[in-house]
């Protein structure tokens, strides 16, 4: 889930090569500033930018939502939001997108669902980067004592049948929001470490590398100011690419029973719920579910966009 | 070539005994590991092996010699890039061969390097005012308003315009990008600068532009050049003092114009004829003639004189005996050469074919 | 090569054996209370009770103790017995073997044949209607969760089928290969496509970009100027050259497919190791969950040696490094 499209990115280009077609003769414009003039020019990035902005501020205002549309995560409308069998009611005036098994509003439940997400798939995204670049930078940088037992580390890491060791681990612990994040980041790290500790292998080797040290820089130094830089247009796509995967792995987690603990409604459980009830109630499924795919959706174009903003000459994942 | 020479006599002319930076028996092997999980060494690429040399204070050293042929190892043992195998270096009267991380730090102010690739030494994410400044950050010599007012002398020093301190290295050209090395190395006021094939990367008419910068730098601020290059007319044209590196190993020594006027080393007499021939193909035709076949490897360099294989004059003791590097009889003593049969002078190798190389290698090697 | 391999296998016995430590640790730091999952509610307030069965485990011993006995068995091949429903987990896991093996084998040869054939196609035909085709279904299938998948293909195949008065697709379970071989491949069906979708989307993506790069290569022009047939050209020179970097994504998929299986057999009630495991979890049946952890572990470690050597064969340069 998390490897597998990753590892697309890990020929990101050598900045240092010159690159056609880039405006380079427009005068003290950062590599970055031309990235965010391409980014911008991108249609299907800003569709995509505009959807995930609108899907954060529903995850913020999440509380004044609920109390507009008149129902709470947990409100189980006796009246309106079930039928006399006790079976879930299709969309209708009172329930927009309809209810589930105990007369919730399907929703706010979507809406509370979003903030789990991306609280989830965001923090968990953003720790396995940190964690894979520090990691990778110093199997890369700090030569090759350093390197094979970090190497090791995260051969071990990705061995590791990390769904199911997810599972352990949380019945262990015990399930949290916390939890969830800590889990995701731990068996997302090991892919990032890899390729930036690939990367970092073939920018030591750079005559730039030689110079700072010639001139006395020390390894810390090297590491952040003239490694670290060359490494972030590849952590930028990693971070957006990370992010649906983290989001996925969140509602599997849900979906297994071991991620966030119902009644809190997150878009795995809903599904999880929702299972049971497919052949008489379609929306109690689809809505989650899309809420789902949707996102995953935008974050995967978004990502792709920002690759190739990044770098024009590679091929996008997804053709326009 | 004249060029502006503020303090005349004493400066143009260093004399024997202002030692500047010596090498004693410097080596330097990379070792290549095989195994398991206990890696054993198998064998050794033999960069540098034993190199003896003095530079002199004020003076330019060329140091050439054929790609592969350690020149630009024995510069980064001279910079302390990396450590030493065996041997050591004095510079200034210390030894700086032994030194740890931390105390080879004042030796960095002391010691710069420009280096060959103007595309690949300058860090493409940073803004080149940030470049030039790093000396100053590392060794906390000057902050803020005051690093950029330096960091623009500099600029304006090697001809850039300081009004671009905050472009990135790619919106410049090879040229420009060598000035902005040059301002680096420049920083702190090194007494001794590397410039390790400073201008091969670069168009001809823009080597010379920065060749002049170099040279008047040198007289501005009294530098000492270790100057690398594969080409020889550039050497001759900066050189006081000119070694022939061949295999790790220094094969020939002199002032300029002995070096380019007598040479007394098969392999230098190589070198020059095949570069002083303005035809390309007959410069390569005549090459032929003398260096046949390609460098052996450094992982097994041949026994005796490492130049035997090739050499048109080899005999059994070039087999057999490696030659020291010495003065020759009638040579004068600035002039060693390291060469049993040293060529003489109007002696024409062309005639000559490889004897030893062939006849001698063969049984050995069935 | 032997070398080589042997070097593989040694690493991948030590990746094998510090996960059995992780695991082994995970539960020596949290362990779930076993006297009471083997006596009972009742039980388990029995002070004197709880501690014979806790003796009698072994559970009362120091950790290193406790770990050498378990590693001493588990070198014989013995797993120890459920705390739940007290079978051997060598029998438990001989029976959801089977079920896991049909779905991930199955499921596998789908996606990296259909992937790499729909990937070829696209690369010969750039910009055509099929690449856009392609193109589009590799971008859904890598943003379909599993499970959303698996149940909108249950929710349109079966359950809208099934009111359609069609009932060629089972709504779950699992039929054994040797009791009924086409119910076998009907049951599996719609698991096998649940979990090859997302890979075969990432399959296509990757041969695609690498066989338009390799058929601009200079030796397939000759190949192409020499008069061999368009499909040899494409298949024997093109494929061959671009299997390299689609045989290392395998290696990394391997743990993916597991991960997939799981939520796969969650959805289509297959009694497999996925569900096996899940339930183990639910009901802390440590034994069992150790167990199958450090199978998925052996297996995706034999995975990626045998990649690795495949990889070997595939690009000689690999050996030196």
């Amino acid at each position: 889930m998390s490897a597998s499209e990753l590892s697309e990115v890990a020929d990101l280009p050598d900045p240092a090569v010159p690159q056609p077609g880039v405006e380079r003769q427009v005068e003290g414009r950062s590599p970055w500033q031309l990235a965010w003039i391409r980014l911008r020019r991108d249609r299907v990035a800003v569709v995509c930018a505009a959807f995930i902005l609108l899907l954060v501020l529903v995850a913020i205002l999440a509380d004044p939502l609920a109390n507009w549309i008149g129902y709470n995560a947990t409100d189980q409308d006796q009246v309106n939001g079930i039928t006399a069998d006790g079976l879930p009611v299709g969309p209708d005036a009172h329930h927009l997108l309809g209810t589930d098994n105990l007369g919730r509003d399907i929703l706010v439940r979507i809406i509370f669902g979003t903030r789990v997400s991306l609280v989830v798939g965001v923090s968990a995204a953003v720790a396995a980067v940190l964690i894979g670049v520090i990691v990778g930078l110093c199997a890369g940088y700090l030569g090759p004592v350093v390197d094979s037992v970090l190497a090791r580390l995260m051969d071990v890491v990705l061995s590791f049948p990390f769904l199911l060791f997810a599972i352990a681990l949380v019945t262990v612990v015990g399930p949290s929001e916390l939890i969830e994040i800590l889990v995701i980041a731990f068996f997302s790290w090991a892919a990032v470490g890899r390729i930036v500790r690939g990367q970092t292998l073939a920018i030591r080797e750079r005559e730039y590398i030689e110079a700072a040290r010639s001139l006395g820089a020390g390894n810390l130094r090297i590491m952040v100011i003239d490694v670290l830089p060359n490494l972030m247009a590849p952590v930028i796509v990693y971070v957006t690419l990370l992010i649906p995967v983290s989001i996925v792995f969140e509602a599997t987690l849900s979906y297994l029973g071991v991620g966030i603990i119902p009644p809190t409604p997150s878009w795995g459980n809903m599904i999880s719920d929702a299972q049971n009830f497919y052949q008489v109630a379609w929306w109690y499924l689809v809505f989650p579910g899309a809420a789902l795919v949707l996102t995953t959706l935008a974050f995967n174009l978004l990502g792709d966009s920002v690759r190739d903003a990044l770098d024009p000459r590679t091929e996008r994942l997804f053709a326009k | 070539m004249t060029k502006p020479d503020p303090t005349p006599s004493i400066q143009r002319r260093p004399s024997d005994d202002d030692v500047l930076l010596t090498l004693r028996g410097v080596v330097k092997h990379y070792p290549i590991k095989h195994g398991i999980i206990f890696k054993t060494e198998i064998g050794r690429v033999r960069a540098v092996d034993g190199v003896e040399l003095t530079v002199r204070r004020g003076e330019t050293l060329g140091l050439v010699g054929e790609t592969g042929c350690g020149k630009s190892t024995l510069a980064r043992c001279i910079t302390r890039l990396f450590p030493l195998t065996a041997g050591s270096i004095v510079f200034d009267g210390q030894d700086i061969s032994r030194l740890s991380r931390r105390e080879l730090r004042p030796y960095r102010r002391q010691v710069q390097m420009i280096f060959q690739d103007p595309y690949g030494s300058l860090n493409p994410r940073r803004r080149i005012g940030s470049i030039i400044g790093d000396p100053f950050a590392i060794h906390g010599v000057a902050d803020g308003a005051e690093r950029k007012r330096r960091v623009q002398e500099l600029m304006e020093l090697v001809g850039l315009n300081p009004e671009h301190y905050n472009r990135f290295p790619a919106d410049f050209s090879g040229g420009q990008r060598q000035r902005i090395g040059v301002a680096r190395a420049l920083a702190l006021r090194p007494k001794l600068i590397v410039c390790d094939e400073p201008v091969s990367a670069l168009d001809v008419s823009i080597q010379a532009q920065i060749i002049n910068l170099l040279e008047g730098l040198q007289d501005e601020f009294n530098l000492t050049y270790v100057f690398i290059a594969h080409d020889l007319s550039v050497v001759e044209h900066v050189s006081d003092r000119v070694a022939v590196m061949y295999l790790g190993k220094i094969v020939e020594l002199a002032d300029r114009d002995q070096l380019y006027g007598q040479p007394r080393h098969p392999y230098t007499n190589a070198l020059l004829l095949a570069g002083s021939i303005a035809d390309p193909d007959r410069a390569r035709a005549r090459r032929r003639i003398i260096l046949t076949g390609d460098v052996p490897s450094p992982v097994d360099p041949p026994s005796g004189c490492r130049f035997h294989p090739r050499c048109p004059k080899a005999q059994q003791l070039c087999f057999d005996t490696e030659p020291q590097l010495q003065p020759e009889p009638g040579d004068p003593v600035e002039h060693a050469t390291a060469c049993h049969f040293p060529v003489a002078p109007g002696e024409d190798l062309t005639v000559l074919t490889p004897g030893i190389g062939s006849a001698v290698d063969q049984p050995t090697e069935g | 090569m032997i070398r080589f391999v042997i070097r593989r296998i040694l690493t991948g016995a030590i990746v094998v054996w510090l996960i059995s430590l992780v695991v082994f640790a995970i539960f020596f730091i949290a362990p779930p209370n076993v006297a009471f999952l083997l006596l009972g509610r009742f039980a388990a307030s029995d002070q004197q009770l709880v501690a014979t069965v806790t003796a009698q485990l072994g559970l009362d011993q120091p950790i290193v103790v406790q770990y050498w006995h378990f590693l001493t068995r588990l070198v014989h091949g013995d797993l120890g017995y459920s705390y739940y429903s007290h079978q051997p987990v060598t029998t438990l896991i001989g029976q959801a073997l089977p079920v896991t093996a049909s779905l991930a084998i199955g499921a596998a040869i789908i996606w990296v044949v259909s992937g790499v054939l729909i990937g070829v196609l696209s690369a010969t035909r750039p910009r055509s209607f099929l690449d856009r085709l392609s193109t589009l279904f590799a971008l859904i299938g890598l943003s379909f969760p599993t499970f959303v998948l698996g149940l909108l293909l249950l929710y349109l195949l079966f359950y809208k089928l099934h009111l359609a008065g069609v009932d060629f697709f089972p709504g779950g379970g699992y039929v054994p290969l040797t009791q009924d071989p086409w119910q076998w491949f009907v049951h599996l069906i719609l698991p096998w496509i649940t979990l090859a979708v997302a890979s075969m989307a990432v399959y296509v993506r990757l041969t695609r970009g690498q066989m338009l790069e390799v058929l601009g290569e200079d030796y397939i022009r000759t190949a192409r100027s020499k008069g061999l047939s368009e499909r040899r050209v494409i298949f024997r020179h093109g494929l061959r050259a671009a299997l390299v970097p689609i045989v290392t994504q395998f290696g990394i998929d391997v743990a993916t497919l597991l991960g997939g299986a799981i939520v796969t057999e969650q959805v289509f009630g297959l009694n497999g190791l996925g569900k096996m495991s899940v339930t183990a979890v639910t009901n802390q049946d440590e034994p069992v969950i150790i167990a199958v952890v450090l199978l998925a572990s052996v297996f995706v470690v034999v995975a990626n040696i045998v990649v690795d050597v495949l990889y070997a064969v595939l690009d000689p340069r690999v050996r030196l490094s």
